[in-house]
């Protein structure tokens, strides 16, 4: 065991894979003599050589276009998209190609491939670095969308990513590659080598895609995050004092909807909180499962915290971006109504 | 029977890293004065050989030589070495506001002043560029305030981007500068279809597209091409080829072709390299560009040929992938002092006046600095308000955008 940040955790998750399968391949803008932007393959290229990491042409398209040729071939890719908001150039190689090969090929071709990705803000990022486009593949059939919240789990899903045979799109909150930012951007982040969560074993170990983990037990209101919210989440029950159950979904798609519903069924109440755009984001497909799942256990209509449906500001950010204020007011909602 | 070969990935490596000395011996820097200048209806295959020369104009004594030489009056060419004083000025500023942590983000185009200030000279008002985010040149040899400049990168209360922007992403109509987005290439393909559009309106002016020797690698490159190839558009396509992009070097963008110019010709688009830190040379280039554009016979590429100096912004260290002395080395030389040699040589300037310029020009930013700071930092504020975060995502403020304005008690 060691104590590591989300990006050492990352780093070892290729390690250990790329040490497993010599199928295994990492490649990306700036991924492999200088080992990523956010340092997250550093030492690979070192390690495994310049055929199985490398630096590629700054064309996103062809990052992920080569990757699903490579994973057909019989390759593992796992490959770096340098952030989330420089996707969209790769969004049809998901859409038309990856996320269906199997199918219309009636599994004669597969897509193994792993798509990393920077998300959200907290950065000053701007429009351009602080996306959170969860939902633009959730809605995708084909691809399973997973979102680590701390450096076990960053490990662990990087691992079970990598090995599953079907794509995976690996969004990385980037505000919380050196420590769980709960969204007091003025206080200073506590360092994951301060939390129980940044403590990684050594070596193989995986989380399974699709198991939420309750964060933390309560009775009065279930909270659904991912990512940073969740230590967002947990901060707002701290400050509010309600007796909130947080779960951390982990991955999107596939989805634990049995933690949700059985959470929901004791609590009687739902606030649902990402980073995204509100409409058409996750959270409108969780408030549909809940409302439908869970219709006579609710005590108080479910209560979305998300980011506003404007494109994410510079100046504007600590505005923009669902804080712990914005999350308690939501859990205090939840509990005056009945 | 031959045996087949067992593939190994060819990988394109740089010459020189961290710890190595920096070698330019394989760059081969052609003398000044010594490339032709055609006419400006020439047919691309006709001039295949612009591709893979280098336009060079200003030699090592400062004399203004060959066919290229422009002939600049005193008055434009003292106001090319004072734009590119300014930027370099500016940036300095903006770099050290930024780690006083005024500011979240800064890039300069420290050693690329010489584009984005010659180009800008040859272009007519109502022309318009689409730039990268290293083309402040452009703006300041426009006339456009430094003062708005720095209320952008401070996202303060004057910002006219009302702090929507990351720093340095400026948009200025009114100064033929498009609205950058940080999204690499997208810009290049809209540049040709807005001189489509001056062509489909009947219109007489031209625009200019931008893009990084790293960025052409984007699927948009080959889209602006094909369009500037198949339509004939008035546009001038710039790479601006500063041997790196973040920690990759220019080999991974460009593969196995010789140059980005070369990239040109098998689209029929005429195409010329040009020695980008030489002022005089790359103001030839586009004035030749923006003719051929003007009358009518469509598309040129440029590829301006140039070094990145400093990191790629404040995010970066290229100690981590480039020997540090390589910037020292590049045998083109700095754009200012290859243009201060020119003026000295032409008779219209001298060290006692350069030093003097200096102190003037640091001066006039300071004080834009100043009073841009009087107006607020992203630091200490003040901001733009937040109630103004949404607006202008439509043009009127839908329902839906009331609601959770109000909602957000702003
Ligand atoms: C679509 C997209 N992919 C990746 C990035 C991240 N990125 C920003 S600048 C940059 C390097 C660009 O290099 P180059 O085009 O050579 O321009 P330079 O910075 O050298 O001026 C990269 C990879 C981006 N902004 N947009
Ligand atoms: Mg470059």
């Amino acid at each position: 065991m060691a104590r590591m940040t989300m990006i050492e955790a990352i780093r070892d998750a290729h390690d250990v894979s790329m040490s497993r399968d010599e199928k295994v391949v990492v490649f990306g803008q700036d991924v492999g003599y200088f080992g990523g932007v956010f340092r997250c393959t550093k030492g690979l290229q070192q390690k495994y050589g310049m055929q199985r990491c490398f630096d590629t042409p700054i064309n996103e398209s062809g990052i992920v276009g080569t990757a699903v040729g490579m994973a057909a071939y019989g390759l593992r890719p796992c490959v770096e998209i340098q952030f989330a908001d420089y996707m969209y150039p790769a969004y049809d190689q998901l859409v038309s190609e990856a996320a269906r090969l199997r199918y219309r090929s009636n599994g004669d071709f597969i897509a193994p491939l792993t798509v990393r990705m920077p998300t959200g803000g907290g950065i000053f990022g701007g429009q351009t670095h602080s996306q959170s486009p969860e939902a633009l593949f959730a809605h995708v059939s084909g691809l399973k969308t997973v979102i680590p919240s701390n450096p076990y789990d960053a490990k662990g899903l990087l691992i079970a990513s990598i090995e599953d045979n079907d794509p995976v799109i690996f969004l990385e909150p980037k505000r919380l590659y050196n420590g769980p930012f709960d969204g007091h951007h003025d206080a200073a982040v506590t360092p994951w080598s301060k939390h129980e969560l940044g403590e990684v074993p050594e070596g193989h170990y995986t989380v399974p895609l699709g198991k939420a983990a309750i964060r933390r037990p309560g009775a009065d209101v279930t909270i659904l995050a991912y990512g940073t919210m969740v230590h967002v989440a947990l901060a707002a029950v701290e400050e509010t004092g309600v007796d909130g159950e947080v779960i951390d979904l982990r991955s999107i798609v596939p989805l634990d909807l049995d933690t949700i519903t059985e959470s929901v069924a004791k609590t009687g109440r739902c606030v649902i909180v990402h980073e995204a755009t509100r409409t058409c984001g996750f959270g409108a497909e969780l408030a549909a499962l809940v409302a439908h799942h869970c219709f006579y256990s609710l005590e108080a209509a479910i209560v979305r915290v998300t980011g506003y449906d404007t494109p994410y500001p510079h100046a504007q950010e600590w505005d923009y971006f669902p804080g712990p204020k914005r999350v308690g007011a939501a859990l205090t909602q939840v509990m005056e109504a009945s | 029977m031959t045996r087949n070969k067992v593939f190994q990935l060819h990988v394109p490596e740089p010459q020189c890293r961290p710890g190595d000395t920096p070698d330019f011996s394989a760059f081969d820097v052609p003398k000044a004065g010594e490339v032709d200048r055609p006419a400006v209806d020439v047919d691309a295959e006709d001039i295949r050989h612009l591709a893979y020369e280098i336009v060079r104009v200003t030699d090592d004594e400062g004399e203004a030589v060959g066919p290229w030489a422009p002939d600049l009056t005193e008055e434009e060419a003292l106001k090319g070495l004072r734009d590119m004083m300014t930027v370099r000025s500016l940036d300095a500023r903006m770099l050290i506001a930024q780690r006083q942590g005024k500011t979240s983000f800064y890039m300069q185009s420290l050693g690329e002043e010489a584009i984005s200030c010659a180009f800008q000279a040859a272009l007519s008002p109502g022309d318009m560029n689409f730039p990268t985010y290293r083309q402040q040149g452009l703006l300041v040899t426009a006339g456009y305030p430094i003062e708005d400049m720095m209320n952008q990168v401070y996202s303060n209360s004057a910002d006219p981007l009302e702090g929507r922007q990351m720093p340095v992403m400026y948009s200025a109509k009114d100064n033929s500068y498009f609205s950058i987005s940080g999204n690499l290439g997208t810009q290049f393909v809209q540049c040709v279809g807005w001189a489509m559009a001056s062509a489909i309106a009947g219109d007489t002016k031209i625009a200019a597209g931008w893009i990084g020797d790293g960025a052409t690698a984007e699927s948009d490159f080959h889209s602006a091409m094909v369009f500037a190839s198949t339509f004939r558009p008035p546009v001038i396509l710039n790479i601006v080829n500063n041997q790196w992009a973040i920690s990759t070097f220019q080999g991974i963008a460009r593969g196995k072709a010789a140059t980005f110019a070369s990239r040109g010709l098998g689209f029929g688009i005429p195409a010329i390299r040009v020695d980008g830190n030489d002022f005089l040379a790359v103001h030839a280039v586009a004035k030749w560009a923006a003719e051929r554009a003007h009358l009518g016979h469509g598309a040129t590429l440029i590829e301006h040929v140039t070094y990145r100096a400093g990191p790629h912004s404040t995010s970066d260290d290229p100690a981590g992938y480039r020997p540090k002395t390589e910037a020292a080395d590049w045998p083109l030389g700095d754009p200012i002092k290859r243009m201060k040699a020119y003026l000295i040589a032409r008779g219209i300037w001298t060290e006692e006046r350069h030093a003097q310029a200096q102190a003037e020009i640091d001066s006039e930013v300071l004080a834009a600095q100043k009073r841009a700071e009087s107006r607020g930092t992203l630091h200490d504020g003040p901001h733009p308000s937040s109630k103004g975060m949404f607006d202008d995502v439509f043009e009127e403020l839908p329902a839906h955008l009331i609601r959770q304005r109000q909602e957000a008690g702003i």
